[in-house]
């Protein structure tokens, strides 16, 4: 422990802590930019600036660690001063039109502005980068212009995803963050995760804005079919301001009803449904020797990260579709027979957090209903947009339940939210359909959590089954180098490329790990909550197979239900 | 006034690239020396000998020595950094092509004090043509067992690895210069932590620019008392300068800490070229301060020179006769900056280039009073606010002419007609 002084104020803190931290303990706010709390230091904004007694420097309370005796000074006026200026500095190289950006009330640089209090005019010429917005990408909106290059985005694309889509170009003043050898977003192996979208403190990189196609096809008379991925009911409140982790089902029905969308179905159907194939998928390949380890297929950004990186190894991949792209073909074929609604006339719609759903609903594999299968992917940040802009109070709403015929999920499908949560949801399923008994304890605390990798056996009637669990594109490489090398002794492994799973996805608000954390626990409670906590018990489930599908991996499963992956490592020259 | 050639004592007498040749005047008996004492006991000597860096910063060199040396780790580094960049400046490539042993010498006694057995120098990109000397010349040294294993039968082991830059002047910011060996962007690191504790590949690292590693094996072998005598009290030794600009005789030359500027311009450079008279004298390179032509009876030692609002830095000395524009001599200087800025920190990223963009306007005959206050708030910010030392002495060129010559500023506001910035303003 050492004693320092902030602003006259005697603190015990411990030693090697930054300034930042030691203000922060002592309830004293010093504004930051470029700072990131689950991000390494960067002190590249000088924005924190503090004085520190003795140094003629103001030093950055951001890397600045605190030494015995330290005397510090967050709000001098020499503090103020050169905080306004640096500030000034960004500002004349902002576009400010911040009334009609997309970050428009989200944006850290507008807080930081009005925390500031700059009131005076900037003294020197603006100097807008010359950049044109890249809007190549199905997910994510490149505007250079608005980038601060505080470098969060790099960080959580090459450090995070271990990808790095975007870097820095030129120095000095001409610095700027782009794709390479000046590349437009959908000609770079971006994986569409939206990791950087949620860290850009800006309007820099943004969520490709699709709300205005649903009004459209409201507008043109389209029955508007909505399917509501597990993890929205638990981060749409928060999105709209309440606390992280409140969930909100039964609302955010009300509130797509009073958008005008005329079903709305509880994708923890597909969730199931996805179990139902992809375990027996498993169990198939056990039994018949086939290729092993199997992984997950539900997350469309390691699907495409596996074609770039792993082609050859595409084979590991489940066939078996994501729950998005399973229910798009139920609902234009299925649901549309049942409900007799010409399926030409349905605009099918998911609800998801994720980004990189806008990108598998348009890949060419997805037309099995003779349709595109989904039609418009849309964010949870989106969503709540639309809630906004529609003037939905939504802390007051009513309740409603999900849409019949789907009705509502299980546990499982609810479950696939959080990192870890398909493979629990499989495993209930696939022992009980391998014992014939039925499962004491339903909850796989192995697989749970926020490891890098989780590993855990299970013994199925004699048979030991192995599975891990990577959530994270990083830790997804490291396992790909262990399938390469043939030491991934597992049958079974899911993966999703954002960390902490579809709960820290790129399309809901704005994430720190304290709030993942929040949001998962959520996710687990609601499962506990749920009547039916396996996939093979709901009704839904036992109906489509009885009405429609007959039994999994069924003739007309494997037409509708199951896809197969591309080489796409050519991105890569 | 003779030179004081203890630096450049071998210079153009012996071949620079034969350890035999460097052996024969006497070269790595300071090393031989070296390897039987403590490194405890060279660091000591060291600071007896009141030897600081020759680089830009005049840090006490035993203290830096000192950091590295407690940082407990297996792996430590010793790094010359032979980036030199600073515009107008050639000591570092005239020590290292004709007296590279001498620099090789100081890094083992460097290695040897501090725990190191890797060295690593950071040639500048633009001195390809020294590169295959040094090469010729490590192995040279490798060969007369005065580097690699078992370093002159004492079992010590010290190699050293050159590393060439990618032309960045920022890659001379010694944190920067890591991640450049690195293989990263050259863009510097917060501090701390120091270079000391981590520094190259994240391991202890001592850094010392090469006319500092130079002093190391005259000091040892003459004793810190020796190099006491030499120079002033709180600069003792010689310092390698180079004189560029407008004088007769320009070049790098070697002296005594504390020399008069005024007697290196008009005894020893035989004044200001084809008869002009003197303008200013910008001293440190360019993140230096410019002085006007009465400053100039100045002791050239680091604590005279940054009472004079700038820093001895590499011992560069610019010499500016009055057919220039003080003006345009700042722009020129700023354009420079701007231009080597990494990128990475907002006030010397932006505020670089609004620094030229106003000179700029003041060049133009368009500049404002308003905007010299502008361009005085921005460079004193600059100077507190940025990320490394080059955001911080971007500002120093600036300020200082703005204090010496306020009044060529503002004939500029006022529309005189400046014969280099060449144009007739009228009204």
């Amino acid at each position: 422990m050492v004693t320092i002084h902030i602003d006259g104020q005697e603190l015990q803190v411990k030693k090697g802590i930054t300034i930042l931290e030691a203000a922060r303990s002592a309830n004293i706010k010093i504004p930051t930019l470029c700072y990131h709390e689950d991000q390494k230091i960067k002190s590249v904004c000088r924005i924190c600036l503090v004085e520190i007694e003795g140094q003629r420097l103001l030093q950055a309370a951001c890397s600045y660690p605190v030494s015995e005796g330290m005397v510090i000074k967050t709000a001098s006026p020499k503090v103020i001063k050169a905080r306004r200026n640096v500030l000034e500095l960004i500002l004349a190289r902002h576009p400010q039109d911040c009334l009609n950006c997309p970050k428009n009330g989200f944006c850290e640089l507008q807080d930081l502005t009005q925390e500031l209090h700059m009131k005076r005019p900037i003294r020197y010429q603006r100097d807008i980068r010359p950049h044109q917005v890249d809007e190549s990408s199905t997910s994510i909106v490149r505007d250079p212009t608005k980038c601060i290059l505080c470098t969060r985005c790099i960080e959580a694309c090459e450090d995070g995803q271990t990808i790095g889509v975007i870097g820095k170009e030129n120095r000095g003043f001409d610095t700027i963050v782009v794709p390479p050898y000046g590349k437009d977003m959908n000609e770079t192996v971006c994986v569409n995760c939206g990791q950087c979208v949620q860290v850009c403190p800006v309007g820099a990189l943004t969520i490709k804005d699709d709300t205005d196609k649903i009004y459209e096809n409201l507008d043109s008379g389209k029955i508007l079919v909505a399917q509501v991925a597990p993890s929205v009911r638990t981060t749409i409140a928060e999105a709209l301001g309440e606390a992280p982790g409140t969930p909100s089902a039964g609302r955010l029905v009300t509130a797509m009803k009073l958008l005008g969308f005329h079903y709305v179905f509880d994708a923890d159907f597909s969730a199931d449904l996805t179990i139902m194939e992809e375990g027996y998928e498993l169990l198939d390949r056990i039994k018949n020797g086939g290729v092993l380890p199997m992984i997950t297929s539900c997350c469309p950004a390691w699907v495409k990260f596996c074609e770039t990186y792993n082609p050859k190894y595409v084979k590991h991949l489940s066939t078996a579709k994501s729950p998005q792209q399973m229910f798009g073909p139920v609902i234009k074929t299925y649901f549309a027979e049942k409900h007799k609604i010409d399926p030409a006339n349905i605009c099918s719609i998911s609800i998801m957090p994720c980004t990189a759903k806008k990108f598998e609903c348009q890949r060419e594999e997805m037309n099995d209903s003779g349709y595109q299968d989904v039609d418009i992917s849309l964010t949870v940040q989106e969503l709540a947009n639309m809630i906004r802009e529609a003037g939905i109070n939504y802390a007051d709403l009513p309740e409603t339940p999900f849409d019949d015929p789907f009705g509502l999920g299980s546990g499982a499908g609810e479950i696939f939210a959080a990192t870890g949560g398909v493979m629990e949801a499989a495993l209930r399923t696939v022992y009980e359909v391998v014992t014939g008994k039925t499962l004491e304890k339903l909850d796989f605390h192995d697989v749970r959590g926020l490891d890098n990798l989780k590993e855990a056996e299970v013994d199925l009637n004699g048979t030991i089954v192995r599975v891990a669990v990577v959530h994270g594109l990083g830790n997804a490489r490291e396992i790909m180098r262990k399938v390469r090398a043939g030491t991934a002794n597992y049958h079974f492994i899911e993966v999703m490329a954002c960390p902490g799973g579809c709960i820290g996805g790129g399309g809901n608000p704005i994430r720190n790990w304290k709030k993942v954390k929040a949001r998962t626990e959520s996710v687990y409670q609601q499962d506990r909550d749920l009547p039916v906590r396996k996939s093979h018990e709901t009704d839904a489930i036992k109906t489509i197979y009885k009405e429609f599908l007959g039994e999994p991996l069924s003739d007309k499963a494997h037409h509708l239900l199951h896809t197969s992956y591309c080489n796409r490592q050519d991105l890569l020259r | 006034m003779e030179e004081m050639r203890i630096l450049l004592r071998n210079k153009d007498k012996i071949n620079p690239t034969s350890a035999q040749d460097y052996i024969q005047t006497g070269g790595y008996e300071a090393l031989r020396k070296a390897l039987s004492m403590d490194g405890q006991e060279i660091i000591d000597t060291l600071k007896a000998a009141g030897l600081r860096g020759r680089g830009g910063a005049g840090f006490p060199t035993h203290m830096k020595m000192q950091f590295a040396k407690n940082a407990e780790d297996d792996v430590k580094y010793v790094v010359c950094n032979a980036d030199e960049g600073e515009p107008g400046t050639n000591k570092d490539r005239v020590l290292l092509t004709t007296d590279p042993n001498s620099v090789f010498e100081g890094m083992a006694i460097a290695a040897k004090a501090i725990g190191a057995h890797k060295g690593f120098i950071y040639l500048r990109a633009e001195y390809p043509y020294v590169f295959p000397i040094l090469k010729e010349a490590i192995e040279n040294a490798r060969a007369a067992r005065c580097l690699g294993d078992d370093i002159l039968g004492s079992g010590f082991s010290f190699d050293i690895e050159i590393h060439s830059g990618a032309g960045a002047y920022v890659c001379g910011e010694e944190t920067a210069l890591f991640e450049s060996i690195e293989g990263h962007r050259g863009e510097p690191r917060y501090r701390p932590p120091f270079p000391g504790t981590k520094g190259l590949f994240g391991k202890p690292t001592l850094l010392n620019n090469v006319e500092t590693l130079a002093n190391f094996a005259p000091i040892l072998r003459n004793g810190p008392d020796w190099f006491r005598k030499i120079g002033s009290e709180g600069s003792p030794g010689t310092k390698l300068f180079t004189i560029c600009g407008n004088v007769n005789h320009r070049g790098v030359y070697e002296f005594p800490m504390g020399v008069n500027l005024k007697e290196i311009i008009y005894d020893v450079c035989g004044g200001i070229a084809e008869g002009k008279g003197l303008l200013a004298v910008q001293t440190g390179g360019s993140s230096g301060a410019i002085i006007n032509a009465t400053q100039i009876d100045l002791p050239l030692d680091i604590d005279h020179v940054s009472a004079s609002g700038g820093r001895l830095g590499c011992g560069t000395i610019l010499v500016i006769d009055d057919t220039n524009c003080i003006v345009d001599i700042v722009r020129n200087n700023l354009d420079f900056f701007r231009s080597e800025s990494c990128g990475q920190c907002t006030p010397c990223r932006e505020g670089g280039t609004h620094l030229y963009e106003l000179i700029c306007k003041i060049c133009d005959g368009k500049g404002t009073l308003r905007d010299m206050d502008t361009i005085v708030d921005l460079a004193n910010t600059m100077r507190i606010t940025a990320l490394c030392g080059l955001g911080h002495s971007t500002a120093v060129p600036v300020l200082t002419s703005l204090q010496n010559f306020r009044e060529v500023y503002e004939s500029h506001l006022d529309g005189d007609y400046c014969p280099v910035c060449g144009k007739d303003w009228g009204n």
